[in-house]
């Protein structure tokens, strides 16, 4: 149903992953001829090196193999767009993680992820060439009849693929290689593409790296093939440079390629897109600002209404000009009306949020780890194995999208997939969850990870409004701002208090390590301090613009006491 | 155009500038009368042993140029030295070794050849770049004012940070492992507790409680922001909204984009320049100035961060300043002794793809060459290279800090205020004006190193200096503010100012319905 309601913004995002995944596609020659050179090049024969490299890549074979990697760019692009989440699901326990391992749409990834490593292996096996290039050999038997044995180097190379395209994908749920972030930068694709390459290549080659080393040594010990011509089992054997250096090159090529089309697609989908504010036909209405804001729709389109607000109320006074307007029949301000509502209900909701988490842990004097669920006023009294957010965000869906074979489109709109829970996965007797304190304990700084995990909402939120509310200083004319003042600030003040609360709570502003070198992002880690930070500034923001003037406003005097420490930049 | 033949003499020796009043500098012998302060000065014994020890936080990167250039040396060494040919080595060893040293010293000849600044040792660099006139031994390496608050930031050359408040008892000093070598100070925008400090390493945000009672804040409040290969770092600029810090290091050709909540960094990467030393904001948050030790500078435009080249003739861009409505920019260039203006307009506004249209070329609005001026004292020469520019937030104050001769005594370093007016009433006239108001002086045998303007003055501009001495001395321009200046010259709307004052629009009352 809300596909036909949001047909064309929906396909705004599937345009954009098509764009990023033909340009993946375009990008693939001459990372190929690249590969090539790296991988037939010898420093005693360069020149026939060379020669061959070029025969090679008019060859058919070659082709052919260019046509099956094409397919599994296009493959590994449509699971990117299958896979991908704006909300992080951040595992607070050992055993959420490994739910999350074990689920059963993660084991369709994993075998996606096997299936093609193992087409990326064959090419580079018909690359390579040499003594890779067939799986079966013609050997000699004991009595001189030929016959044809298991070439072990080909094996060796399929099975390496396999084992890099299954570590990635676990590793991907681990790092949260799904999640897409927003920058706060705004860059143009090309250019942001152009920065995070290097960071990409050097991604690759060290996850290759460490890749090939755990290959290794599980081949050691399971790889016996009785039919193999030279056994590679042994110590000498998997001590060959040249195979390993064949090893690494091809696992770097092929995480290469892969975290290449990850990357385009992240660069894509995050673009900024502007919605118009208002349309002078109500056809179009649904596609307006306002309207995609407070619709429910997937969360990418709401999170790129969120910033497409953000920056329009910092940057654009023509359009911030179309939300202080008033509507032609009637004079109601309907756009700032609904912005100002759904930008004041995410709001609410985060305070709502940190409230309840913060009397829970009040009542028992530590994090209840063992009921996070119930704090949250869902069905744990019910059969429903999975939680839902009180959010507003995902309060219409109903509890069966959480079975392992709803839509993942459904699937994206629950909101904070909150795995704290231990009943994420399956259903546990609470009995057997006391038995086993040590994988069931969450750590503080996870959970608190897990409350903020869709920030970024509220940040754009925070920031939109505070810009809109200071530009209205000048510019708006007809005070459709004021009237909503006294509720934005003891919102933003109301959030403030529950923040500073927050934050006193043991581990929840310790700072996560950061780990640069890998392609997860960790930018979910940080949210709460950026929020923190952002909700601050917000506020300075009305203080400075309207100064004493807010002594006017009507608010308790709470948050009067509150106000009055950040117009004398106290707090 | 302005020159300083149209000033009026320098004081005679022993006589101070104290304030402007009526349109002239008032100056007097005294010093009750000044709001003034003090610094210890017993700090510079203190900083010496630093530098004896190696620091311990290198990072992996500098290790390895380190034994890069050690490797180097050891070639250099063998090949060059009569030992080699004592060791016997292989013809073919030896041959390709001097190739390869050949190479690498034609290469980094070649590369320090087109950035000369390369080759500097950092502090060295910090000295050459920074702002302040002769940083290395100036006692006050750096100064901030609060852009909302009467309170403000010291670096000293002990390398600690002290703020004063009118307000507090208290001066809480900060000090840090890894703060060295100061070149820079801002305080964030909108927010009362955050201030940047641009070290010789990394890049510190301390977050002062303004309501503490601590002294000595613990270095836990500080945040520390560092990229490989991004240091020393020479210039730090917040953005006005207060959402992000730039950072620039004239070793690093990239220029870090901060978000320091989350302290994550991008790097804003362009070819050309060797680096960058030298970042403003414009104040309506819509450019930001980046100077490179190359004859070149850029204007960023914020929205997306696209760079217009701006290529000088001569020398670097030394320093800039922006208008108050972010549409002019005065920069000097190294070399020269006079003023540049460029001027910005954005196209209308609310176009998605914005990009700024500026001026195709720089005019020149003032000229600043060595005047000669007879005062009781003997004749004294005025003028030459300019250090540093500071432009009042009402736009009507320019303070330039000459840098004169520290080797003759006829030519002081000296502070020339000009009044400007960037919308004359009549079109005819030159869209800038400047005028001249007169030399700021300080007590004999003191020369001023760094100046800034108070961000938020009630009644006209309060320009703050520090002197050599280690004093520093606030003096009031006093004088009717024109009114808020209007934004652009298409007459768009324009963003407010984030620091617009509620003090403008006191005799508006709002609210008035609700209150009833």
């Amino acid at each position: 149903m809300y596909l036909m309601m949001t047909d064309c913004s929906v396909q705004v995002i599937f345009w954009r992953a098509v764009a990023s995944i033909a340009w993946a596609v375009l990008l693939l020659p001459p990372i190929t001829a690249v590969f090539v050179i790296i991988s037939r090049f010898s420093l005693l024969h360069p020149i026939q090196a060379v020669s061959e490299c070029l025969s090679f890549l008019t060859s058919a074979s070659a082709i052919f193999s260019f046509i099956l990697l094409c397919g599994v760019i296009i493959m590994v692009g449509f699971l990117n767009l299958e896979y991908y989440t704006v909300i992080p699901t951040i595992a607070c326990s050992k055993i959420a993680l490994l739910g999350q391992l074990l689920h059963p749409r993660q084991f369709v990834n994993s075998l996606g992820h096997c299936i093609m490593g193992i087409i990326v292996a064959w090419c580079c096996a018909i690359t390579v060439g040499g003594r890779y290039e067939t799986i079966a050999d013609p050997c000699a038997q004991g009595d001189g009849s030929p016959q044809m044995c298991l070439n072990e180097y080909h094996l060796i190379l399929l099975l390496a693929g396999a084992f890099v395209g299954f570590s990635h994908s676990l590793l991907g749920v681990i790092y949260n290689m799904n999640y897409v972030s927003f920058h706060t930068v705004q860059q143009y694709k090309y250019l942001r593409f152009k920065g995070s390459l290097s960071l990409v290549l050097k991604c690759s080659a060290t996850q290759a790296l460490y890749s090939v080393r755990n290959y290794i040594v599980v081949y050691f010990f399971l790889g016996k093939w009785s039919l193999s011509v030279h056994p590679l089992d042994s110590i000498a054997g998997l001590l060959d440079l040249s195979l390993l250096y064949h090893l690494w090159i091809s696992a770097s090529f092929l995480l290469f390629t892969w975290h290449l089309t990850l990357l385009l697609f992240r660069v894509f989908v995050t673009e900024v897109y502007s919605f118009p504010v208002q349309s002078s036909f109500t056809e179009d209405a649904h596609q307006c600002l306002p309207t995609v804001l407070t619709d429910k729709q997937p969360m990418i389109l709401k999170f790129l209404a969120l910033l497409d607000l953000a920056l329009l109320s910092q940057h654009s006074p023509s359009r911030r000009s179309e939300v202080f307007s008033l509507s032609q029949p009637g004079g109601h301000p309907h756009n700032w009306n609904a912005i100002s509502k759904e930008c004041l209900s995410l709001l609410a909701d985060l305070t709502q949020r940190l409230i309840a988490y913060h009397d829970t842990v009040a009542t028992n004097g530590r994090a209840k780890s063992l009921s996070t669920g119930s704090e949250r006023k869902t069905s744990s009294e019910s059969s429903v194995p999975f939680i839902l957010s009180v959010s507003p965000l995902t309060a219409p869906f109903t509890p069966d999208l959480d079975s392992p074979f709803a839509s993942p489109a459904l699937r994206r709109l629950t909101a904070p997939m909150d795995q704290c829970s231990p009943w994420f996965g399956t259903v546990q007797s609470p009995h057997i969850m006391r038995r086993v304190p040590k994988l069931w304990s969450t750590s503080t700084g996870e959970k608190s990870q897990a409350l903020f995990a869709d920030s970024q909402a509220h940040i754009w939120a925070l920031e939109g409004l505070s810009y809109l509310v200071q530009s209205s200083f000048s510019e708006d004319q007809f005070g459709v701002v004021q009237t909503a003042l006294p509720s934005i600030l003891s919102c933003m003040l109301g959030l403030q208090e529950a923040v500073d609360r927050h934050f006193k709570l043991p581990h929840a502003s310790s700072k996560p390590v950061r780990s640069a070198s890998s392609m997860g992002d960790s930018t979910h880690k940080t949210l709460r301090f950026a929020l923190r930070a952002t909700l601050k500034t917000s506020i300075y923001r009305i203080t400075t613009t309207f100064g004493n003037h807010l002594n006017a406003v009507k608010m308790s005097a709470e948050h009067r006491k509150r106000l009055q420490q950040f117009l004398e930049y106290k707090e | 155009m302005c020159s300083l033949a149209l000033f009026p003499p320098p004081l005679p020796s022993g006589q101070t500038t104290l304030c402007e009043s009526n349109n002239e500098l008032l100056s007097g012998t005294t010093t009750e009368d000044r709001l003034k302060l003090s610094l210890k000065l017993h700090c510079r014994t203190e900083s010496s042993s630093k530098a004896a020890f190696l620091d311990h936080s290198e990072t992996l990167w500098m290790r390895s140029a380190a034994a890069c250039s050690y490797i180097y040396q050891l070639m250099s060494f063998y090949i060059n030295s009569p030992l080699s040919c004592a060791v016997v080595v292989p013809k073919w060893l030896s041959v390709s070794s001097g190739c390869t040293l050949a190479l690498l010293r034609w290469f980094s000849s070649f590369h320090g050849s087109l950035f000369p600044h390369l080759t500097m040792s950092s502090e060295d660099m910090l000295a050459e770049f920074s702002q302040v006139l002769n940083w290395s031994d100036c006692v006050v390496r750096a100064f901030a004012w609060h852009p909302h608050t009467d309170k403000f930031a010291v670096a000293l050359l002990d390398d600690s940070i002290k703020i004063y408040n009118p307000k507090s008892a208290t001066t809480p000093t900060l000090k840090h492992r890894l703060q060295r070598s100061v070149a820079a100070v801002q305080w964030k925008p909108l927010c009362a507790t955050a201030l940047a400090v641009a070290c010789q390493n990394c890049l510190l945000v301390w977050h002062v409680d303004p309501c503490s009672l601590s002294t000595r804040p613990s270095s836990g409040c500080a945040q520390v922001l560092s990229h490989p290969g991004h240091s020393p770092i020479t210039s730090i600029a917040w953005s006005p909204s207060g959402s992000l810090l730039v950072s620039a290091s004239p070793m690093d050709t990239a220029m870090m984009v901060w978000d320091v909540a989350s302290e994550s960094g991008v790097p804003l990467q362009r070819v050309g320049g060797g680096g960058v030393t030298f970042l403003s904001w414009s104040p309506d948050g819509s450019h930001v100035l980046a100077s490179t030790p190359s004859a070149l500078f850029r204007v960023w435009e914020t929205r997306m961060w696209t760079c217009e080249r701006w290529p000088c003739v001569k020398g670097r861009c030394q320093s800039g300043c922006w208008s108050p409505d972010g549409s002019r920019l005065l920069f000097t260039v190294q070399g020269e002794t006079v003023i540049y203006a460029l001027t910005f307009t954005d196209t209308p506004a609310g176009v998605p793809t914005c990009t700024s249209k500026g001026s195709q070329a720089a005019a020149v609005v003032a000229d600043l060459s060595e005047t000669t001026f007879n005062t009781p004292d003997g004749d004294i020469i005025v003028g030459g290279e300019i250090q540093s520019l500071a432009w009042d937030p009402t736009g009507e104050r320019l303070a330039v800090l000459l840098k004169g001769d520290p080797q003759a005594a006829d030519r002081p370093a000296i502070i020339a205020v000009f009044k400007t007016r960037t919308n004359p009433i009549f079109e005819l006239l030159p869209w800038f004006v400047l005028l001249c108001v007169g030399f700021v002086q300080g007590e004999p045998g003191t020369e001023p190193r760094l100046m800034q303007f108070h961000p938020n003055f009630q009644h006209g501009a309060l320009l703050t200096v520090c002197w050599s001495s280690g004093r520093i001395t606030h003096m009031p321009f006093y004088f009717l503010s024109a009114g808020v200046p209007h934004f652009g010259l298409s007459g768009s709307p324009s963003l407010p100012r984030p620091q617009e004052r509620p003090a403008d629009f006191a005799k508006q009352s709002l609210f008035t319905e609700l209150m009833s």
